[in-house]
Parts: C-alpha cells; sequence; structure tokens
C-alpha cells in the first residue's frame, strides 16, 4: 500500500500542542493544590498529634526480640532453653566522649582489645539511631556492682538483661542439637536486619541451624516516648514479639547418655535410628565440648585449643565423617548377589584364604589368613560369609558382579547420598563409579578396584549416619525411611530439599529372611567349633536376652578429613584399624537400628560390638524412663 | 518582564510571540535565572539547618550549584539544531554507557548504578539519558505528521522501555520513574489520541499486581511501608513515621528555623537529602512548604510558557517535556516524604544534597533557553 502523504499540518500541531500543554499544566496546578492538601493534613489538621509525640519528648522505636523456642528431647526433657545474660550496652548519641567512655570502663570492668574492636565492629552494623550496642556480654555480679557505682559518670551506658541460649545438657548433646552463635559480620550480611533487631544469636549448626527461621520467633516493638536523657517515659504502641516455636526431637537423652558412656573416652561415634518413623534416638561424636561456650562468645585461646586439637571435637563424625564402611556392607552385597542371580543361598565356595584375579599376581588375602591353621574358612556359602566375614567369597561375587551392578544396590541403601532430612551438615560419602575414577584420577575402573569396594576398602567412604540408614532400611527389609531429628514441632521437615529415596520394593522374603538370619548368626551363633561362631558371638551374644542382628567391620585408617597433621609420637595410636558395628534389634520387630564407630579402636568385633550391645540394651531394657517398651528379661 | 502578548496569524492556531528580552542578548531567561536563583538560595538556607549549620557541606553545595548555572549558561548558547542533530548519536552512547555500567559498574548498597574510570571521572549514565530521552524522543517526531501513527508510537515506546528497563534493573526504581515520565510526555505533547492514553494508564494499573512479582524484595518493603508504616517501623517504616513526624509537628510556622528537634536529634535520616523537606516543614511549617511549592509552580509556569513559545515541533516536544519531569521530581519526592507515595529515591530538585542530579537539572534547563532564545522568525 502506497503511504499517504504526510504534510506536517502546523495549525493541527499548534493547536494540539497548546492544549495538551494547558492540560499537562491544569493537572499539574491539581497536584500541587493535593501536596498542599497533604501537608496541610499532617501540619494542622493532625499537627496536634505530631505535636504530642515530637514536642517535649521525643519518640522512638525498640525493638523487642522474641524468646527462641524450647528444644526438647522425645521424654520431654528440655535441650536447649534460654537463660538471662547481663550486658553492658552503650547508646552512642549519649555519649560525649567516647574513648574515655571506654577507658572509664575498662578500668572497673574487664575490657580487652578484642573485644572493643568487636564492639567497634557491632557499632558500624547499627540500624538506627538511639539503638543501643552492646559492649560486653555475660557481666558478672561483681562487675554490675562495680559499674553501679561509677554510673553516674558514664551516661550512654546501661545494664540490660538478655535471655540467651542454655543447653543443660551442655557436651553430651552437642552434635545432636547443634548450637547458636553470636552474630558476626559474615552472618549479619545475610541476615534480615529486621527480623533479626534485637536478637544477638543465630543457629549455625545442626537441628538449631535447619529450624533457625521457626525458632527465632517474630520481632516485636514498642514506639515509646523518651526524654533527653534517654529515658522511656510512656509506651505508645506496642506489638509483643512471638516467641519461636518449640520443637521436639526424637533423641532420647538417655539413650544418648548411654552410649556416651558406653564409647567412654575413646574417640567414636554412634547413630542409632528409630526404624518405623527414621527418627535419630541417639547421635553420639566423641569427643564434644561444650556447647555453651560459644553463645556468650568464646575467648581466643579456648577455641584455638579446641579448632587445633588432634582429637577435633568439633567435628561431628556422624555426620562428617566419612570412613572406609569396611565388612559391615556384606550384607548389601550379598543381597543384590541374590537379587541378580550372581549367587543364591545354595552356592558354595571353597576358600584357600587368598584370592587371585585371572592374569594378576597379586594376591587379595583374607582376614584370618595368617592366623588359620588350615588357611581361609573352608566351604562358604553366602550366610557363612557374613557371619564369619569371609572375605574371598565376597571378592568372587564382586567381579561377578561387576562394579556397576553393585554401586546400583549400593545406591538404593542411600550411600553416595546425604538423605538426613534436617541435618545440614551431613556429608554424602562416595559411591565409586567408573565415571568418578576417570574424572577424579583420569584411570579407567579396575577389576580389583571392584574387589576393594566388595569389602568396603579402596574408595568408597560413607558416614556412620549413612550405614546406620542403610542398616534401618534393612531392618525394615526394604521400607525406606529418611533419617531426622525433629519429631513434632515445625513444618521445615517437609521442606527438606534433600532427595528423596524410595522403598526397596520386589526383593522376595526369601532373600530379606537369608540376610537378616546370616547377620543374627553374626551375634547369636555360638557354641560350635572353631571357626563356626559368629564374629561377634564370643564378646556380645553368650548371654544376650533379645534377638540382635549386626555386622562387624573393620576398616583401615584413612586420615580424618579436616587437614589435620598429627605428631609423630601419636602415629602409631592413630594408624591402627577402625571398629565397626552395625545392629538392629529386636530382629522379629526391630525398634532400634544403629551403627557405632571407634577410630583406631582395632577389631570390630571384640570393640565396637559391645558399644552396640550395651546402647540397645539401654533402649531394649532398661529405658523405662522413655515409656517405651520394656522387655522382660524373663522373654528368653 | 517582557511584554508578553499573543498574535493571531492568519490561517494558523495560536502562536505566541514577544518582543526581544534583556536576556536574549546572552541567550539567558531572565524570570527563569531569578527563579532558579531564588529556590537554590531557599534550598541552601534548608540545608544550612539540615546539616546542623555547619557550612562545609553548604559551601560544596554552593559550588555544584554555580557549577551549574555555568553549564546552564553554555548549553544556553549552542543553538537547539545542533542538539537536534546529536540526539540520536547521543541516545546511541548513553545505551552502550548503560551497558557498561552493566558490566563494569560499581555496586553501592546493593546496586550497580555508577560508572568509574579510576582518577578521571565517575558518573551515573542514567543521569545523562533524563535529557537524552526527550531529546532523542523530541528529534523523532519533529518531521513527522502528527498526531503520529500506531507504529511510530510503538517504535518510540521501545525507545522509552530500553532505557527504562535497565535503570530499573540496575536497580534504581525512583531515575527509571522519572525517565519513563520524560519519555511519555513527549508523547503526550505529540497528540497521541486520549483513547490512548487512558487506555495506557488502565493498562498500567491492572498490570500492576505483576509488578509486584518483578521488585526486589526491599522495594516491595517500601510499597508495604507506604501502605502501612506500623506494619515494619524497624524497617522500610521508620524513615516515614519519623518524617510524618516531622513534618506534622511543624504545624502552622514551625518551630523556628534551626529549632526542629526530629531532624537535629538524628532520629530523621537522609535528612539532608531525599527527606530535606522533614526538616524544612518541622522548622518552617506549612507556610514554609507552601512558599517552596509556590516557586516550584512559579518556575515550572515560566517554563510551560516558553515552550508554547517555541517555534518548531522539536523545540516545542522537548522544553515541555523538561518542564513536566521537573515537576514529577517535586511531586515524587515530597509525596514520598509526607508518605502518600512510596519511598523511592528521588532528590528533591535544587535543594536536595549532594546533587549528582544539580547538572542535569541546570543542563535541561539550559536546553530550554537555548531553544527559547535562538529563534528563526523575529518579529
Amino acid at each position: 500500500m502506497a503511504e499517504p502523504l504526510a504534510l506536517k499540518d502546523h495549525t493541527w500541531e499548534t493547536r494540539i500542542f497548546f492544549r495538551r500543554i494547558v492540560v499537562g499544566f491544569g493537572v499539574l496546578v491539581v497536584l500541587t493544590l493535593f501536596l498542599v492538601a497533604r501537608f496541610f493534613h499532617l501540619q494542622i489538621v493532625q499537627h496536634d498529634v505530631y505535636a504530642t509525640l515530637s514536642d517535649k519528648n521525643r519518640i522512638q522505636v525498640q525493638s523487642l526480640p522474641p524468646i527462641r523456642g524450647l528444644i526438647y528431647d522425645r521424654n520431654g526433657e528440655l535441650l536447649a532453653d534460654n537463660s538471662p545474660s547481663f550486658n553492658l550496652t552503650i547508646t552512642p548519641e549519649r555519649v560525649d566522649d567516647m574513648p574515655q567512655t571506654l577507658a572509664r570502663l575498662a578500668e572497673i570492668l574487664e575490657l580487652s582489645d578484642e573485644k572493643i574492636e568487636a564492639f567497634r565492629k557491632r557499632l558500624k552494623r547499627r540500624q538506627r539511631p538511639f539503638e543501643s550496642v552492646p559492649l560486653r556480654f555475660k557481666l558478672s555480679p561483681g562487675e554490675i556492682a562495680r559499674f553501679s557505682v561509677d554510673r553516674h559518670a558514664l551516661p550512654g551506658v546501661e545494664v540490660e538483661a538478655r535471655l540467651v541460649r542454655n543447653y543443660p545438657r551442655g557436651e553430651l548433646m552437642t552434635h545432636a542439637v547443634g548450637s547458636v552463635r553470636r552474630i558476626n559480620e559474615s552472618d549479619a550480611r545475610r541476615l534480615d536486619p529486621v527480623a533479626y533487631s534485637g536478637t544477638d544469636h543465630v543457629g549455625t549448626i545442626g537441628v538449631e541451624r535447619y529450624y533457625e527461621s521457626d525458632l527465632l520467633g517474630t520481632v516485636g516493638y514498642q514506639q515509646v516516648e523518651i526524654d533527653a536523657r534517654g529515658r522511656v517515659m510512656k509506651i505508645l504502641e506496642s506489638d509483643l514479639p512471638v516467641p519461636g516455636m518449640d520443637i521436639v526431637l526424637h533423641v532420647d537423652s538417655s539413650l544418648q547418655q548411654a552410649a556416651s558412656d558406653a564409647l567412654g573416652d575413646r574417640r567414636g561415634t554412634l547413630v542409632a535410628i528409630e526404624p518405623a518413623t527414621g527418627g535419630i534416638l541417639a547421635m553420639v561424636s566423641k569427643p564434644g565440648y561444650d556447647p555453651n561456650l560459644f553463645v556468650t562468645g568464646i575467648d581466643h585461646a579456648t577455641y584455638a585449643s579446641l579448632r587445633d586439637s588432634p582429637d577435633v571435637p568439633l567435628f561431628n563424625r556422624a555426620l562428617q565423617g566419612q570412613y572406609e564402611p569396611g565388612s559391615t556392607i556384606k550384607p548389601v552385597i550379598g543381597l543384590a548377589g541374590l537379587v541378580t542371580g550372581m549367587t543364591n543361598a545354595q552356592y558354595t565356595i571353597d576358600d584357600p584364604g587368598w584370592f587371585r584375579l585371572p592374569n594378576n599376581d597379586r594376591l587379595y588375602r583374607d582376614w584370618n589368613w595368617t592366623t588359620s591353621g588350615s588357611g581361609g574358612h573352608g566351604q562358604v556359602n553366602l550366610e557363612k560369609a557374613i557371619y564369619r566375614s569371609c572375605n574371598v567369597y565376597f571378592y568372587n561375587l564382586a567381579v561377578e558382579m561387576g562394579i556397576d551392578r553393585i554401586g546400583n544396590y549400593l545406591a538404593l541403601f542411600g550411600f553416595g547420598v546425604n538423605t538426613a532430612l534436617d541435618l545440614p551438615e551431613a556429608k554424602r560419602g562416595l559411591l565409586p563409579t567408573r565415571e568418578w575414577k576417570e574424572d577424579t584420577r583420569g584411570l579407567p575402573w579396575y577389576p580389583g578396584d571392584t574387589v576393594n569396594v566388595s569389602i568396603g576398602q579402596g574408595d568408597m567412604l560413607v558416614t556412620p549416619l549413612q550405614l546406620a540408614t542403610a542398616v534401618t532400611v534393612i531392618a525394615n527389609r526394604g521400607r525406606w525411611v529418611a533419617p531426622r531429628m525433629l519429631k513434632s514441632g515445625s513444618d521445615l521437615l517437609e521442606r527438606s530439599t534433600v532427595p528423596q529415596m524410595d522403598s526397596i520394593e520386589l526383593i522376595p522374603d526369601r532373600v530379606w529372611d537369608l540376610i537378616i538370619g546370616a547377620m543374627e548368626k553374626v551375634v547369636h551363633r555360638g557354641n560350635q567349633v572353631y571357626g563356626e561362631n559368629g564374629t561377634a558371638w564370643a564378646y556380645i551374644g553368650q548371654d544376650i536376652p533379645y534377638r540382635m542382628a549386626g555386622k562387624s567391620g573393620t576398616s583401615q585408617v584413612v586420615a580424618i578429613r579436616q587437614g589435620e597433621e598429627y605428631s609423630e609420637e601419636e602415629l602409631d595410636e592413630r594408624e591402627r584399624k577402625h571398629a565397626w558395628f552395625v545392629a538392629f534389634a529386636p530382629v522379629e520387630k526391630p525398634e532400634i537400628a544403629l551403627a557405632v564407630l571407634v577410630e583406631n579402636g582395632g577389631g570390630g568385633s571384640a570393640v565396637a560390638a559391645p558399644v552396640a550391645r550395651a546402647v540397645i540394651d539401654h533402649h531394649l531394657l532398661k529405658n523405662t524412663a522413655a515409656g517405651g517398651r520394656v522387655i522382660a528379661a524373663t522373654e528368653q | 518582564m517582557s511584554q508578553d502578548f499573543v498574535r493571531r496569524l492568519p490561517g494558523s492556531g495560536l502562536v505566541m510571540q514577544r518582543k526581544a528580552g534583556i536576556g536574549d542578548a546572552v541567550h539567558l531567561d531572565m524570570s527563569m535565572v531569578l527563579l532558579l536563583l531564588a529556590i537554590s538560595a531557599y534550598g541552601l538556607l534548608i540545608l544550612y539547618s539540615a546539616v546542623g549549620q555547619q557550612t562545609a557541606p553548604v559551601l560544596s553545595q554552593g559550588i555544584k550549584i554555580l557549577a551549574g548555572l555555568g553549564a546552564m549558561v553554555v548549553i544556553a548558547q549552542i543553538p537547539p539544531i545542533s542538539y537536534m542533530r546529536l540526539a540520536p548519536w547521543m541516545f546511541l552512547v548513553t545505551l552502550i554507557l548503560l551497558v557498561m555500567v552493566y558490566i563494569f559498574g560499581v555496586e553501592v548498597k546493593g546496586s550497580r548504578r555508577w560508572l568509574r574510570i579510576p582518577g578521571v571521572i565517575s558518573f551515573q549514565p542514567s543521569e545523562i539519558m533524563k535529557l537524552v530521552l526527550p531529546l532523542t524522543l523530541a528529534w523523532y517526531f519533529h518531521d513527522r505528521h502528527l498526531p503520529p501513527r500506531a507504529r511510530y508510537v510503538f517504535w518510540s515506546l521501545v525507545v522509552i522501555a530500553i532505557p527504562v528497563i535497565m535503570i530499573a534493573m540496575q536497580p534504581d526504581l525512583g531515575t527509571s520513574v522519572i525517565i519513563a515520565a520524560s519519555g511519555l510526555f513527549v508523547l503526550l505533547l505529540v497528540g497521541v489520541s486520549w483513547w490512548f492514553v487512558f487506555s495506557a494508564i488502565g493498562l498500567a494499573v491492572v498490570s500492576a499486581p505483576a509488578l509486584w512479582f518483578v521488585l526486589r524484595d526491599y522495594q516491595r518493603q517500601r510499597i508495604l511501608a507506604l501502605l502501612d508504616p506500623e506494619r515494619d517501623p524497624l524497617g522500610a517504616g521508620w524513615n516515614i513515621i519519623q518524617s510524618k513526624t516531622a513534618i506534622g509537628s511543624g504545624g502552622l510556622f514551625g518551630k523556628g528555623l534551626f529549632e526542629g528537634t526530629q531532624s537535629h536529634l538524628d532520629f530523621l535520616p537522609e535528612s539532608q537529602t531525599d527527606f530535606i523537606v522533614a526538616v524544612l516543614g518541622e522548622e518552617l511549617g506549612l507556610a514554609g512548604v507552601f512558599a517552596l511549592l509556590v516557586l516550584y509552580l512559579l518556575l515550572t509556569g515560566r517554563g510551560v510558557v516558553l515552550s508554547l513559545r517555541a517555534q518548531d515541533t522539536f523545540g516545542r516536544l522537548l522544553s515541555g517535556s523538561i518542564m513536566f519531569t521537573f515537576f514529577v521530581y517535586v511531586f515524587v519526592n515530597m509525596g514520598m516524604v509526607s508518605g502518600v507515595l512510596p519511598v523511592v529515591g528521588v532528590p528533591l530538585p535544587l535543594v536536595s544534597h549532594g546533587g549528582t542530579s544539580i547538572l542535569t537539572l541546570f543542563a535541561g534547563f539550559g536546553i530550554l533557553m537555548s531553544i527559547h532564545t535562538h529563534r528563526r522568525i523575529t518579529l
């Protein structure tokens, strides 16, 4: 279509421009009148209201920090509450000479340069004018008394009572509950300044961290009139803070205590899970530390000694420790062999005590190769391979199956992923695959690698929590329950972003019967000829009043993954093998499943199994406080 | 004041003409210069009170105003035809600068607005865009038949949207609002039909809820704070509560110059920059605010008269847009300080301290005077 002739029509243009300008200016006058009306409303109509607020007294908004939610164990025992602490705070606007005030304060109470520096940093982060900034936390009664004497000479300095986190069970629960710490600069950058105004602490580890948004509560405020000296004259309006939600954990303090006692002074860890729910009944990592130290600010020397200790007390072994699982994974490998048809209940090998891959000189030895007179375990079927922990049987089976199938079955039990719903620190471990080895080492997967994986050595790494979870799945005969700390009180659990696992289905009952039966024999098969008893029977199985299924493991040492350097004298002790034991009980209707690790403890059956027994005994036999079931000893 | 009169030319519409005034020789409009000086002086007085009667900030602001006046005089000497020729190129260069802000920009308080050439200069390209956008649109419509066809309107909307969106993403909501206004005023003045204008406004109102989802969290807080300051009195609502208290307590004649309590006891944040009206309202009361509004209205009115006298489309569109945009500053700033508009960070023109925008403002007035004093027809 041809463009119609578009001559400029100056007359029209000028007229329309004139009209638009006039209309525009008219709107502008109306808007000006609107502003005048608005200011008239504020300054004349509402003048009295604002004049009262402003004239003699000044209006100020103060935040009212909420009370942090409490944490209970499953029996209603308090694991975390709040207790008063007296802080010294300064309102900079009311201080005439800050250096002089600080110097004067340093004379009457302990005030290191470090603390002054921290105070200056907090001062910079301050949100609003006339907001007081803490200088010292946790004043002693003596310090409060000395300050009161000099108070008249120190305008702008106040003693404020604040509620701070308190962990009544101290070190016992620290790795299970986590802890809060005082908000530091990097916290301040990521936290909402309004939600945290007036709050000094934030949950940074464990349950305290995961449930932070529910535990925190909602900040309140009050509008107050203050006089020129900063004293509150009248509360004009207030909105009370909403306390944080109280939450209840699955953890059982008395069981935690029993586990802690059973581990004693050894370095190690224990995770116990309730198979019906996935709830974590106990989670101990030793050594631990007193979380209360961190609440009111830990001094550099104490922190350094915790951080630099070769025993790494700050490290939660149950979640962050990644270890070779050793023979504890044999039941899973055996199950994979049965399901894939690579072996069956009857298939038997003759174990000479060693294994050799075709066309390879290297010998893979069984654990009793040197001690057994005949060498090896003789005639071994799958059941015996589990209760005697025969390596050679699994070497053969693993080479038959290949790493891909083994990996698929291990993955079904949660290895190589973190499945803990509300434990943000939990590590994933490592489930080695062909691709993983190609990517990280640039090497192909060798059959020898598969041989190592079959007995939980080599590249495979698990956390104690993962191992306890896998045992829980066995106890549940394939029904998946994700491990969790929370029993009730928050809906953040449902919003967890960890991968959701499926239950393992279509595995025939006879397969579970065989695997669980073999694990039962690890504990209960006794009074046989030499070399025919379950590996743990001699240590725990002789007088046990219920049926327990278990599996021992002994893994070669990998240095704890925190980059700590150990001193020479300690090398020997720390090169000893780690002792593992996994178990669940009662076999007929499992109520507890657990994994125990004693670092550098030696043999799993001798060292770790008694810890497992003590904890399960406590849970099933003594734990009346829990209101839980008590299995009478007479049942046996 | 020069003698103004209206002459009806045969066969044409209303064209206003006038005698040559005393300012024409130096290409300035004297009544406008006087009004600018009056507002600036008033502003310096308020600032002197707002900073607690220190002279240093007032001096630095005074120097900025003088520099602005100087720039205005220089810009007024250049004939408007040069600005028209350069307009599309300036637009391109400014767009490139905005892209560079996105890539190399310096982040201050979570937004990326500044371009810094170390040791040489640092500036906000969005400030330049405040003038370049109306220039470009005036150039675009200058030779076209008006009212423009729909597709020209469409393309001009695209030209407006590009810088507005880029600046809103920095994020700098205040400046992007100002720039959008400066572009849309040109469209209003080229005579797009009222039907179009009102349906656009209607569309904007309807789609406003959708905008909610693209706003940053702090921007949402500010809007919520406007609707209910008590909702969040510790955070976003704080400024509004405090500035309303300051203004309201001022009453009819105020507490007296330098006698404000709210602003001087540090209760009032930003009292020297965006919230300076609260100081004025508290110390000089409604009378002081009213006087300032009258000065602004006179200045805008004078600008409107100048734009009516412009002789070509380019000059008319540009000067009209500059004057209306100037008023948007005033309205948005006073609206937000008095709690009827959300806090978007728009300074009060010629009064707020720290004038990155002072230079832009005076440059705009310079262009206005250039248009007015370089005349092709002299009667």
